[in-house]
């Protein structure tokens, strides 16, 4: 059975879009929302300015390739975003913007920086406090946790069927892409204590008496074992603890500190787990883990970017320059949609990545003490 | 402070007294005064090289990471702050190890917390890489300073070394009475200068096997064997301006007062040597191994007689170690060694993985250390014994006169 929240949600979207197409050209009709046209090459949105306050997007998928649209703030901070747009459908996106300039992206094949267009939104707003601004940076984490883990429970459900209907080539396509939502959020989901080795724990890990259970375990079965026949509970027992922990993660407040050391933590998983091949060591889809820590990392360090600028811009900076080289050194090893295995991967390789990550965490490490030093 | 200091003094006295009575005759001589004490950062040499040999070591050699010259100026004018702080005994950044909010990491690792300066001196040096690397690019525009004497060591025969543990863009040699405090010293360069420089490898000694001062007792190395008996001393000032320092016309203005490192990791295969009949050991390396004095002399500090022969062979053999090293035997070349013996667990075959890290300074190593060990190389006895597996060369500029100077600046600005 497929989860009815998000379901409804699709099917409503997609009655909406068969009207909004007109509408955006008569604003008033369509309560103003704003289509995109999304394909595998292009992403056409109907307007490129909006009055500040709510905006909304209606994001229909075109092409063949699923598809993600953002729309960021300076920095890439993610003011909102609807993830897992699969070709057919549509998507709504609502999201409050105070005055500014903008940028919106469909993201085909959910990789890369994707296509990229200017937004302005015009009016007055007043400037934030400073308490205000973390405030608003947790909101728009929370936000991001949200998009997250809605993405997280579709994949995962559609990667517990695959091993369930013993489709293991399809459960080996899926298991890098659920992981991905996993792992971008992974320090919220080690807030919930016995949640996380259950749902990530790998077979060394474990007490005496414990079992392994989890993605790694499912990973082993389809990987090593090559049996997956019997990784049914197994597989059921998953989505239900990422239900569970998709539920905790959105029901409990983060503070704006979680945030900034959520950011060093994820980039720390990358230096301990993934670097060394450890993280998936079975199927060795580590650079998909990789890939998606920094990603999380970055989002948690632009939702407080407005604080970080006010207080220390010369390090917004250095992080910013420091992500795109991470970027820059990971991109190297991209293949297709994809990412290569570790295993193929030179030591050079791993070198350059480690020393890239470290060159990020240090300054990374300093946003704590800025965000708790108010 | 005091308290440690004095205790550290005491521990180490009493633990050569107990060695004294067991292994030789003549009692150690008390070690230099104020193992506790620092040593001056600032001077027109820098410290750690004729600083009486410390006990302890740690050697790390750096890649340069950047292609962005202001970031490594910055971090070498961060390095040499905090290294200023760390040889005086304090922490490596200005809020330290435990004085900051709880929510910050510390800015020093706080592992020498309580401990003394312990004689802690850093060298820094830099390697041909940082002229051009290894694609022969000329990086941060200073090629055209790359001083002739810092061309890379040539191949000897039977060297066995490993790229991965050699060379280097810059090294950073840590020196002190207390282990801790090197690693420590080590540890917050490395974390200062991480996305300028990446670690490339780095090593740990354990004892001093050089003097360095009339004042000091030669040390042993592994071989059981005084080493460096024959070494420069500080205070043989004439021979030090002659063999060790830089003079001015010697290369590029940057290095004179400068003096050169090289380093020469020398797996030491313990095991086989051991079992070598003390008459054979003695003959391979030239001296007696009880006193260290030449197989032709009584006391360690005795001349060798190269000359002399019995039953129609010289006493001193040819193919022995002290006549292939001895200065008399290579046009003069002398160098201050400042070697430690270390020991990196175990090989996996049942042998201890040990043997000396040699550092020499010199005024030219393509003078001194290159022929010395193109003789060694060829005909050393000692061959049999030991495998050479890292290397590397490294420029060391003079000291640093002030704190508004800091380490590259001279170079790279």
């Amino acid at each position: 059975m497929r989860r009815t929240p998000l379901a409804v949600a699709t099917a409503a979207s997609l009655l909406l879009t068969g009207c909004a197409d007109d509408a955006a050209t008569a604003p008033s009709a369509g309560d103003g929302k704003i289509t995109v046209a999304a394909s595998d090459t292009a992403c056409q949105v109907a307007k490129a300015e909006a009055a500040a306050g709510t905006v909304t997007f209606t994001v229909a998928n075109k092409g063949a390739k699923v598809t993600e649209f953002y729309v960021y703030a300076t920095g890439d901070r993610v003011m909102g975003e609807v993830e897992n747009i699969a070709p057919g459908l549509s998507r709504e996106l609502i999201v409050e913007l105070t005055a500014g300039r903008y940028e919106t992206a469909c993201k085909p094949g959910m990789i890369g920086k994707g296509i990229r267009n200017g937004f302005t939104v015009t009016g007055s707003s007043a400037p934030l406090t400073e308490d205000a601004k973390l405030a608003q940076a947790t909101a728009d984490y929370q936000r991001y946790v949200k998009s997250q883990t809605g993405a997280l429970i579709e994949k995962t459900t559609e990667f517990v069927d695959a091993v369930k209907k013993g489709e293991a080539d399809k459960a080996k396509a899926l298991f890098p892409v659920a992981r991905t939502y996993w792992e971008r959020i992974e320090p919220v989901a080690e807030i919930f204590g016995d949640l996380d080795p259950a749902i990530d724990g790998r077979e060394d890990g474990l007490e005496p008496g414990q079992e392994f259970t989890g993605y790694h375990r499912i990973e082993k079965d389809l990987w090593q074992t090559g049996d997956i026949s019997k990784s049914g509970p197994i597989a059921d027992k998953l989505l239900v603890d990422v239900q569970k922990i998709v539920d905790l993660a959105n029901s409990t407040p983060l503070s704006p500190l979680q945030l900034a050391n959520g950011a060093k933590e994820l980039l720390d998983e990358v230096a301990t787990g993934k670097i060394t091949g450890e993280e998936d060591r079975y199927s060795h889809t580590d650079l998909w883990d990789f890939a998606a820590n920094v990603e999380g990392s970055k989002a948690a360090i632009a939702a407080l970017r407005p604080t970080l600028e006010e207080k220390d811009p010369a390090l917004v900076t250095t992080l910013d320059e420091k992500f795109a080289a991470v970027v820059a050194s990971l991109e190297k090893h991209r293949a297709g949609d994809g990412w290569k295995l570790h295993n193929t991967l030179s030591e050079a390789d791993l070198k350059q990545l480690s020393d890239d990550i470290n060159a990020l965490a240090e300054p990374i490490s300093k946003v704590a003490g800025l965000v708790a030093g108010k | 402070m005091i308290g440690l200091a004095g205790a550290g003094v005491a521990g180490l006295a009493a633990t050569g007294g107990a060695l004294a009575l067991s292994r030789a005759e003549q009692p150690r001589p008390e070690p230099v005064a104020g193992f506790g004490d620092a040593v001056e950062f600032y001077g027109v040499r820098q410290a750690g090289i004729v600083t009486p040999a410390q006990d302890r070591l740690h050697f790390v050699a750096f890649d340069v990471i950047t292609g962005k010259k202001a970031e490594l100026l910055a971090m070498l004018e961060a390095w040499t702050a905090a290294a200023a702080r760390m040889t005086a005994g304090l922490d490596a950044g200005t809020i330290g190890a435990v004085g900051g909010i709880p929510e910050a990491p510390p800015d020093d690792t706080g592992e020498a917390i309580g401990l003394p300066p312990s004689g802690l001196t850093l060298t820094i040096g830099f390697g041909p890489g940082l002229f051009r690397d290894a694609t022969g690019r000329d990086r941060f525009g200073i090629a055209s300073k790359k001083p002739e004497a810092l061309a890379d060591l040539p191949h000897f025969p039977g060297d066995t070394i490993d790229p991965k543990i050699s060379g280097g863009d810059i090294c950073v040699q840590a020196c002190a009475h207390d282990p801790q405090v090197a690693v420590h010293a080590v540890r917050n360069l490395a974390r200062i200068g991480m996305g300028v420089v990446s670690v490339r490898w780095s090593q740990l000694g354990f004892g001093r096997t050089s003097s360095t001062s009339t004042g000091q007792v030669t040390a042993r190395n592994l071989f059981g064997f005084k080493d460096g008996t024959a070494n420069l001393k500080a205070e043989e000032t004439q021979l030090l301006d002659e063999h060790l320092w830089v003079r001015d016309g010697d290369g590029p203005a940057w290095m004179t007062g400068g003096s050169y490192l090289v380093s020469r990791k020398v797996r030491m295969l313990v095991e086989t040597w051991d079992r070598t009949p003390l008459g054979e050991q003695e003959t391979i390396i030239g001296r007696t191994k009880g006193s260290g004095a030449p197989l032709t002399g009584k006391d360690e500090f005795d001349e060798p007689d190269f000359t002399v022969k019995k039953d129609d062979a010289p006493v001193i053999a040819l193919d022995s170690h002290v006549r292939l090293a001895h200065h008399s035997q290579n046009q003069g070349a002398r160098m201050l060694r400042r070697g430690y013996n270390y020991v990196d667990g175990s090989d996996g075959l049942g042998r201890l993985d040990a043997g000396l890290f040699f550092i020499s300074y010199q005024r030219d190593p393509h003078r001194q250390f290159v022929p010395v060990q193109k003789a060694l190389a060829r005909t050393d006895a000692l061959n049999e014994y030991i495998r050479h597996v890292s290397s590397g060369v490294f420029a060391c500029p003079p000291g640093l006169l002030a704190a508004d100077d800091h380490w590259g600046r001279v170079l790279l600005s």
